[in-house]
C-alpha cells in the first residue's frame, strides 16, 4: 500500500498550480482534486491537462468526495477572506489543512523551525506565514537558537511581475504577519517587517534581509556556523535560497542577505517569493505523512 | 515664463526629508522650534514624521531620536496656522500608523508608492478617505516611468480616493521639460477637482526650476525646505523658491524675511554636514537613484573601501527603487570582494 496521502488544492491561481506541479513529484502527497470557482478559469483547465480532478463550485463541491477518495490534506491557495470557512468544512471530515493565506488561523509553520513539533502534534491548521516570512525566518531562528535576539528585522523585496492583486490590495497583512511569525517562530522579542516591490525589467529575484540585534555581544562562530547550517536545511526543499552576504557583524548587529531563486516550474526562476510557499507547504504536509508513516501520528479515524 | 497671478500652496519637508540629512536624529526641541517659526512665517503645511515615513524606524533606514507619536504630539498642538502631514510608504507603515497620526489631530497624510505600483495603497488610501483626510497620492521615482504610465497609476490612487497626486523626482532626476511634460499630462486628464503636486530634489540643481516649471503646468502644490534640509542634495530650497516667486507675482502667502531667517538662524547651524550639490549628490541625480542612498552609500565606501559613486551607479543600473536600502551594504560587500 502506498504511503502517500491523497491531496486537494484548492485555488488554481499561480500558486496553487506550481504547488501541484511539485506535488506530481512528490514521494509522500498525491495530488488528486484542484478545486475552483470559474469552471472556464485558465488554472483548472490546467490542472484537467496536468490529469488530476477538478471542481469549479468552490469547497462545497468537493465535500462530497472527501470520504470516497479517502483524501487527507488540503492546500488552500485563495484568500484569508475565505480561509476560515475552508477551513472548518474541511477539518470536520478530518482533512488537515496547510494554510497558504494569510488568515493565520492555526500556528505558524516555518518547516526547519517548528514544522517537526506542528507534525508530532498533529496540528489539523497550519498557516505558512508569508513569502517573506519563509525566506527570512529561519535566518532569524539561526541566530536565536544560539542566543537571546531582542530585535529581528527582515526586508523582502519582490519582483513586481511576481505580486499578484491579494497582497497588493492587503499589504498590512504582510507586515503584520510576518512581523508576528519574527517573533513568535523566529525567537526575536520584538519583530518587525518591510516588504519592498521592485518594477525592474528583467524582473530581479527575490531578495531579503535579516538584520538580528541581540542581548549580548553576539558569539561571531557560533551565529556563523548555525546560519550556514539553516542555509542547507532551507536548501533541502528550496534549492536556490542562497546566503549572498553575511552574517555580516557591527557591534551587536547581525545581518544576512539572501537570495531565493525558484525552481521555475510553473512560475518563473525569479519568482522565488512564490517558489518558497509552495515548496515549503508541500515540505509541510510530506512531514506529516513521514509521521504516519513512521506511527508517529495517526489520522483522524474514518469508517472503513 | 509668466507665473503673474498664480497662487501655489508650499509645503515644507525640512522635518521629514530633512530627517535623511540628520540620520533620523532631529531633536523634539528643534522640530517644535523649526515648526514653530515657519508657522509665523506662513508656511501652510509642514511634513513631519521618520524620514521614511510613518514606521520608518527600523534597522534599514535608521532609528529616530524620538517616535512619530512623539515628534506629532510635541508639533501640533504649537501650530498657530500651519497644518501637519505625514507620510506612509505602504510595506513599511500600515493603516495602523495611519490612524496614531489622525488622532494626534495630522490633517494631510501622504500614501507613497513606487510610480508603477500604485496599487498598493489601495487599503491606505482608502482608510485616511474614510477618516476624512486630505488624502493625497504620492508617485515616487516618477522620472522611471512615461507619463502614460504615471497618468494611469494616478488615476488608480484617485479612484480609491485620493483627492491629490504628487509627481514625485526621488532621485533629482529630471530636467524641466520631462516635470512639464508629466504634469501636462497629469493636469490634462484628471479631474479638475484633483489637485496635482511636485516633489523635487535638488541634485541636478534643478529644485526651483523644476518646480515653476510644474506651477506653470498647473501645479496647486509644492514640496521643498527650507534651508533644502533634505536627501541627496536636498529638497527644493523654499525660501529660494518664494524669493523667485515673489519676483514673478506668483502668490505663496509666507513672509519672505522671515522664511529666509528660518534658513539661516534655525535650519542651516542643525545641519551635520553642508547639504550641497556634491560628488555623490550629484551622481544620485545623475545615475537616476533614491536621493536618501546617499548617506548610506557614503557610510560603506568608508566600512568596505568601495566608491560611493561606483556603488550609486551601480544601484541606478539595477533599477533599484525607493525603501532598498538594504541592497548598499549588500552590494558593497559583494563589489569589496571583486576588488
Amino acid at each position: 500500500m502506498s504511503n502517500k496521502l491523497k491531496a486537494v488544492i484548492i485555488g488554481p491561481g499561480n500558486i496553487g498550480t506550481d504547488l501541484l506541479m511539485k506535488m506530481k513529484r512528490s514521494e509522500w502527497i498525491e495530488p488528486v482534486w484542484m478545486v475552483g470557482i470559474d469552471p472556464e478559469s485558465e488554472g483548472l483547465k490546467r490542472a484537467e491537462q496536468m490529469g488530476i480532478k477538478t471542481c469549479a463550485t468552490g469547497v462545497d463541491g468537493i465535500l462530497e468526495h472527501v470520504i470516497a477518495d479517502d483524501i487527507r490534506v488540503t492546500f488552500d491557495a485563495t484568500s484569508a477572506y475565505v480561509h476560515a470557512e475552508n477551513s472548518r468544512k474541511l477539518n470536520e471530515l478530518g482533512v488537515i489543512m496547510v494554510d497558504l493565506t494569510p488568515a493565520a488561523i492555526g500556528p505558524y509553520c516555518v518547516p526547519p523551525v517548528n514544522l517537526e513539533a506542528h507534525a508530532k502534534n498533529l496540528e489539523m491548521n497550519v498557516n505558512m506565514v508569508t513569502c517573506g516570512g519563509q525566506a527570512t525566518i529561519p535566518m532569524v531562528a539561526a541566530v536565536s537558537r544560539v542566543q537571546s535576539v531582542d530585535y529581528g528585522e527582515i526586508i523582502a523585496t519582490v519582483s513586481s511581475k511576481s505580486v499578484g492583486p491579494g497582497t497588493r490590495q492587503n499589504i498590512d497583512e504582510f507586515t503584520r504577519t510576518t512581523a508576528g511569525a519574527v517573533e513568535k517562530v523566529g525567537g526575536a522579542k520584538q519583530g518587525k517587517a518591510i516588504i519592498i516591490i521592485n518594477p525592474a525589467e528583467p524582473p530581479l529575484i527575490m531578495r531579503d534581509t535579516v538584520h538580528c540585534l541581540t542581548a549580548e555581544e553576539p558569539n561571531r562562530d557560533a551565529i556563523t556556523e548555525s546560519v550556514h547550517q539553516m542555509v542547507a536545511e532551507v536548501q533541502k526543499y528550496v534549492p536556490g535560497y542562497r546566503l549572498v552576504n553575511g552574517p555580516v557583524f557591527d557591534g551587536n548587529r547581525v545581518s544576512m542577505f539572501m537570495e531565493v531563486e525558484g525552481l521555475g516550474d510553473f512560475l518563473p526562476k525569479y519568482a522565488g517569493n512564490l517558489d518558497i510557499m509552495t515548496a515549503a507547504g508541500l515540505r509541510t504536509a510530506e512531514m506529516f505523512a513521514e509521521e504516519v508513516a513512521n506511527g508517529t501520528i495517526s489520522l483522524p479515524a474514518r469508517g472503513e | 515664463m509668466n507665473l503673474q497671478g498664480k497662487s501655489v500652496k508650499l509645503h515644507d519637508m525640512s522635518l521629514r526629508d530633512g530627517m535623511h540629512a540628520k540620520r533620523h536624529q532631529i531633536s523634539v526641541d528643534e522640530m517644535v522650534k523649526v515648526a514653530c517659526a515657519m508657522d509665523e512665517a506662513g508656511m501652510p503645511l509642514i511634513e513631519v514624521t521618520h524620514g521614511d515615513g510613518l514606521g520608518g524606524a527600523s534597522v534599514n533606514y535608521g532609528f529616530p531620536a524620538h517616535t512619530d507619536e512623539e515628534y506629532l504630539s510635541a508639533v501640533i498642538p504649537k501650530m498657530k496656522q500651519a497644518k501637519v502631514s505625514a507620510l506612509l510608504l505602504p510595506g513599511i507603515g500600515t493603516v495602523d500608523h495611519l490612524k496614531m497620526a489622525k488622532d494626534l489631530g495630522v490633517s494631510t497624510i501622504r500614501v507613497a508608492t513606487h510610480c508603477t505600483e500604485a496599487d498598493v495603497s489601495q487599503q491606505h488610501i482608502t482608510f485616511a478617505r474614510e477618516l476624512n483626510m486630505d488624502t493625497v497620492g504620492f508617485l515616487m521615482m516618477a522620472h522611471m516611468a512615461s507619463a502614460e504610465k504615471i497618468v494611469e497609476q494616478a488615476k488608480l490612487m484617485v479612484s480609491y480616493g485620493a483627492n491629490c497626486i504628487y509627481c514625485t523626482d526621488s532621485a533629482g532626476y529630471m530636467l524641466p521639460d520631462e516635470v512639464t511634460e508629466k504634469i501636462t499630462a497629469l493636469r490634462n486628464e484628471l479631474d479638475s477637482g484633483i489637485e496635482i503636486g511636485f516633489h523635487g530634489h535638488h541634485n541636478m540643481a534643478m529644485g526651483v526650476a523644476n518646480s515653476l516649471a510644474a506651477i506653470e503646468a498647473g501645479c496647486a502644490c509644492i514640496d521643498g525646505s527650507v534651508a533644502g534640509l533634505g536627501a541627496g542634495a536636498g529638497n527644493t530650497p523654499l525660501e529660494v523658491l518664494c524669493a523667485v516667486l515673489n519676483r514673478m507675482g506668483c502668490e505663496t502667502g509666507i513672509d519672505l524675511y522671515k522664511i529666509m531667517d528660518v534658513a539661516e538662524d534655525l535650519i542651516t547651524p542643525m545641519m551635520d554636514q553642508p547639504i550641497r550639490v556634491d560628488r555623490d549628490a550629484l551622481t544620485l541625480g545623475y545615475a537616476g537613484v533614491y536621493s536618501s542612498f546617499l548617506l548610506f552609500a557614503q557610510r560603506a565606501e568608508k566600512k568596505y573601501g568601495v566608491s560611493a559613486r561606483d556603488i550609486l551607479v551601480e544601484l541606478g543600473k539595477r533599477g533599484t527603487v525607493g525603501g532598498q536600502e538594504d541592497m548598499i551594504e549588500d552590494l558593497a560587500l559583494t563589489m569589496a570582494k571583486a576588488i
